[in-house]
């Protein structure tokens, strides 16, 4: 990134309103052509708790959150506690200087720049609130953005309430012109520009992005972090003819989402790890009926209930293993938020093509973060490949088997797929059934053995796999073939890997970067030239026990020489990897472990994210744990 | 798709497949009863979908000459669900045993009659787990000795009738495999009913279950049709599925003379016409709309 960029963290309690104040700040810097990346790192809490959101602003498009702060809003004292004293110098600290005060010195070189708010908005008595239009009014002005984006964006939130709008514009303005005449400008001034962005969560794009490639049907039951894409469905269902329900579980969910495909819908359904749990069984009944479904995971933090508000990949073994037997399956994670637009389209392709469940992984750090997309690059129409399916029959059947051969929907072919019949059509009756089953449909198995056909059924529906990777594009490395460390990762880790790497190269450690999307069926001989040639292959995941690195060793027998694990809930930051591709290069550390801790925070339960990093060895053994 | 005018007949219902239940097994009448039924309702075997989860009984659509599907344990209803959903225009029954829908089903049993989805729901209920080899069921009654209640089951049984009453269902009777003309009869019925219909019936275990036989049913059951049971009435219809003992009433329990909308017809992203109908994927208009909001 050479352009210049801003992290604003703006904390609270839930309830003071953090999400909105960041969604108010989004929009009108992208009003003023800036990029956004926004992460959110908050408690399961409806009110009070802490919640501590980071907005990193570039005309530059950033692939992640940061690993600092430049400006700090603090929307109450636990706030200020906690985040001032790990503010770096040349950063600055807003509050209501009405309502809470610095615990101590700031740290060499960090400006407090309290603001009066009942003095600049005389509505803050009222609507307390207004503290936080003040503080937005303010930062924008500090990183020398003009006032003309927040306007506007005030004036269409209330677009309804005038006399609301004047009220938000008149405090945003004071805090605004009192920031420009009291306050230092942050060193790192931004430059407006006319590109014009979207502001999506990648749980709202994977749902428009499933509603472009033609989903019809959507079923969930709530549960974080995958709630937001049941939301999106239905607010939309009626306009796009979608037809979107909430049911009585996920055991409900994927049943009703397998039974809407069989009868030829584009049908989808997302949870999250426990739900996916409950959804197992009927995994395996797509996988038999060759009826196909999507399935999404958006990952949290496990086991059982876990960590409902934080992010994990620590679900791949349960995507692999989900259901009992042999089936084929197809597992794919997003490498980005942007990524999740476009990953259902391929997924309902290749559902479609090789009648087999699918299932994304994503997971809460991109579910719902904040990213500004380019809209052209959403204005997409997707390719709809909806495989060997037969929608019409000939005409005037009536409903008897047609003439000469009969339909057969487990048709024994070459490639494996059999043509899938729509139930309604005349001329093509068949019974799908969970149990073995042969051509026809008919079950086998009630029969005292029937070894052949029960092969060539198992056979028939592996052999459909042998193509699939035609359809999936393999991963190339980014960097040279003969770097230092190759860093290995998936899904999510991307635009931090990606970040990590620049670091890296900056700091005279040369680094590539290979990620992975398609987990099965796995680029098995790309890969493994790819990494056959590496000197240091270093696997990154946001997991305890590196479920993808057994994965890659499984499927292309090459063990990485290093792990850079991270289990604590919060996602990786650049500097994590840094750290950790250091431990391993001068300590000879096999498996590095790290965790985000707050230097100020001083209880038990560190829960944010920020500040230098430490590099601090906890267990200088084999395995070494890190924290910032 | 208008129906053709060609008369039905119980062989256009009939699979290649010969059931493989029991000799004597109730299944068998029920059935044939739905091959009656259906030849009766005049609607094409492609425009039928039957749905089954597992037991002895959810064999049935192998027997059943239309679109069907055998599912797994428990998950007919949410299946069918979903299928009616993406085409209301299949008229969808759902065929499983009492373990199936009242035990591991239960809960997707009571959602579908609080949900109103159009479909009918054939419970062959004997009282046991068959295809496992004769365990407690759900509808087992108390004290009943069987392998996994040595000395007798201690739990009270469940009464499929007064739940779904109490959940919404707006068409509920009650059939014996013995009696398959009235059986016939209610079917017809409950297909025709617009919104879930459960047609629970006593379908004997001739093998697990030397408890609950034929004639131990045929000493006790007496028609609703032979009294004045008013089947509009929903206190009357509670009273009669509270009924248990010498005597067990079976017919029409109860149907709601002013039917609930079933779920299709209210459904927003149906108002279109049959889901699988719809043109894949999004209008340039609706895409752009859609971005817009994000801006």
């Amino acid at each position: 990134m050479n352009e210049p960029d801003v992290v604003v963290g703006i904390g609270g309690a839930a309830g003071d309103g953090v999400a909105s104040a960041g969604n108010t700040l989004a929009v009108s810097v992208a009003r003023q052509g800036q990029a956004v990346y926004a992460y959110n790192s908050y408690q399961s809490v409806i009110r009070g708790g802490h919640s501590w959101l980071r907005l990193r602003i570039s005309a530059g498009k950033p692939l992640n959150h940061g690993d600092r702060v430049d400006a700090l809003i603090a929307l109450n004292q636990d706030t200020l506690d906690r985040h001032l004293p790990e503010l770096i110098g040349g950063s600055v600290a807003l509050y209501n200087s009405a309502k809470l005060r610095p615990g101590g010195e700031p740290p060499a070189g960090v400006e407090l720049c309290p603001l009066p708010v009942p003095d600049l908005a005389p509505a803050y008595k009222q609507l307390p609130v207004m503290q936080n239009t003040v503080a937005v009014g303010a930062v924008i002005g500090l990183m020398g953005l003009d006032f003309t984006g927040l306007e506007s964006v005030l004036e269409s939130t209330f677009a309804k309430k005038p006399h609301v709008v004047n009220m938000n514009v008149e405090a945003a303005r004071a805090g605004y012109d009192y920031a420009a005449i009291h306050f230092k400008p942050l060193s790192k001034q931004l430059r407006p520009n006319g590109q014009r962005w979207a502001l999506v969560t990648g749980n709202e794009l994977l749902a428009m992005g499933a509603a472009f490639a033609g989903c019809k049907f959507y079923c969930a039951y709530p549960m974080s972090p995958a709630t937001h894409v049941l939301e999106w469905f239905a607010a939309h269902g009626k306009e796009l003819g979608i037809c979107v329900r909430q049911v009585e579980d996920e055991i409900s969910v994927i049943n009703m989402t397998i039974g809407a495909s069989h009868m030829g819908a584009r049908a989808l359904c997302a949870t999250s790890g426990g739900g996916l749990a409950l959804m197992t069984e009927a995994i395996g009944l797509s996988g038999m009926l060759e009826t196909p479904v999507v399935v999404v995971n958006v990952q949290r933090a496990g086991p059982s209930t876990g960590v409902p508000t934080k992010t994990e990949q620590g679900d791949l073994n349960q995507a692999l293993g989900a259901s009992q037997g042999d089936f084929p399956r197809i597992i794919m994670a997003p490498l980005s938020m942007t990524d999740c637009f476009t990953t259902p389209a391929l997924a309902f392709n290749v559902a479609d093509r090789y009648q087999c469940p699918v299932i994304i992984l994503t997971d809460l750090l991109m579910a719902e973060g904040n990213e500004t997309v380019d809209p052209a690059r959403l204005d997409v129409e997707f390719q709809i490949d909806r495989g060997e399916l037969i929608t019409a029959a000939p005409a005037g059947d009536d409903g008897s088997a047609a003439a000469g051969e009969p339909y057969l929907r487990y048709k024994d072919t070459a490639s494996g797929i059999s043509p899938r019949a729509v139930p309604g059509l005349p001329g093509h009756l068949y019974v799908a059934a969970s149990d073995e089953h042969d051509e026809d449909g008919v079950i086998i198995s009630d029969v005292y053995t029937d070894t052949v056909r029960r092969k060539k059924m198992a056979d028939k529906r592996s052999r459909k796999m042998a193509t699939a990777l035609e359809h999936l594009p393999a991963p190339t490395l980014e960097g040279p073939a003969d770097a230092e460390v190759t860093l290995v990762g998936w899904g999510s880790t991307w635009g931090v890997l990606a970040e990590a790497v620049e670091h890296l190269n900056r700091a005279g450690i040369s680094a590539s970067h290979l990620q992975i999307k398609f987990l099965v069926p796995f680029h098995t001989a790309e890969v493994a030239a790819i990494l056959g040639r590496s000197r240091r292959v270093v696997v990154v995941e946001n997991n305890q026990s590196g479920q993808f690195a057994r994965h890659l060793r499984a499927e292309t027998g090459i063990a990485a020489h290093g792990h850079i694990r991270k289990y604590d809930g919060e996602p990786f930051e650049p500097k994590h990897i840094v750290a950790g591709v250091r431990e391993l290069l001068t300590n000879g550390t096999t498996v590095v472990e790290v965790l985000s801790t707050e230097p100020g925070w001083r209880t038990e339960h560190p829960t944010g994210t920020s500040g230098d990093w430490a590099g601090r060895l906890v267990a200088p053994a084999k395995t070494s744990s890190l924290a910032t | 798709m208008p129906s053709a005018v060609a008369v039905l007949e119980l062989k256009d219902f009939k699979a290649d497949v010969p059931p493989d239940w029991c000799a004597g097994c109730g299944d068998f009448g029920v059935l044939n009863a739905l091959f009656h039924a259906c030849a009766e309702l005049g609607r094409q075997p492609h425009e039928i979908l039957v749905v089954s989860g597992i037991g002895c009984s959810s064999n049935l659509p192998g027997f059943f000459r239309s679109y069907g599907v055998h599912s797994l344990h428990g998950r007919a209803l949410p299946f069918a669900t979903g299928a009616k959903l993406a085409n209301h225009g299949m008229t969808v029954i759902v065929t499983g045993g009492d373990g199936d829908g009242y035990g591991i089903g239960l809960n997707h049993f009571i959602q579908a009659m609080r949900r109103n989805i159009d479909m009918t729901y054939i419970v062959m209920d004997n009282e046991t787990y068959g295809l496992t080899t004769g365990q407690v069921s759900p509808t087992s009654e108390t004290g009943m000795v069987t392998k996994t209640t040595p000395h007798g089951n201690l739990e009270g049984m469940l009464n499929p009738l007064a739940l779904a009453l109490a959940s919404g269902c707006g068409y509920v009777a009650r059939g014996f495999s013995g009696q398959p003309k009235h059986l016939q009869k209610l079917y017809a019925d409950a297909i025709r009913y617009p919104g879930f219909a459960l047609v629970d019936v006593f379908s004997p275990c001739v093998t697990f279950n030397k408890h609950n036989s034929y004639e131990w049913f045929r000493k006790r059951v007496y028609k609703l049709e032979d009294t004045p049971h008013d089947p509009s009435d929903f206190h009357a219809a509670m009273d009669a599925a509270l009924t248990w003992g010498e005597k067990i009433p079976i017919g029409l329990v109860y149907r709601d003379a002013n039917p609930r909308p079933s779920l299709h017809t209210q459904d927003p992203g149906l108002q279109a016409g049959l889901l699988v109908h719809q043109p894949v994927g999004v209008t340039k208009e609706q895409r752009q709309k859609l971005i817009e909001e994000f801006m």
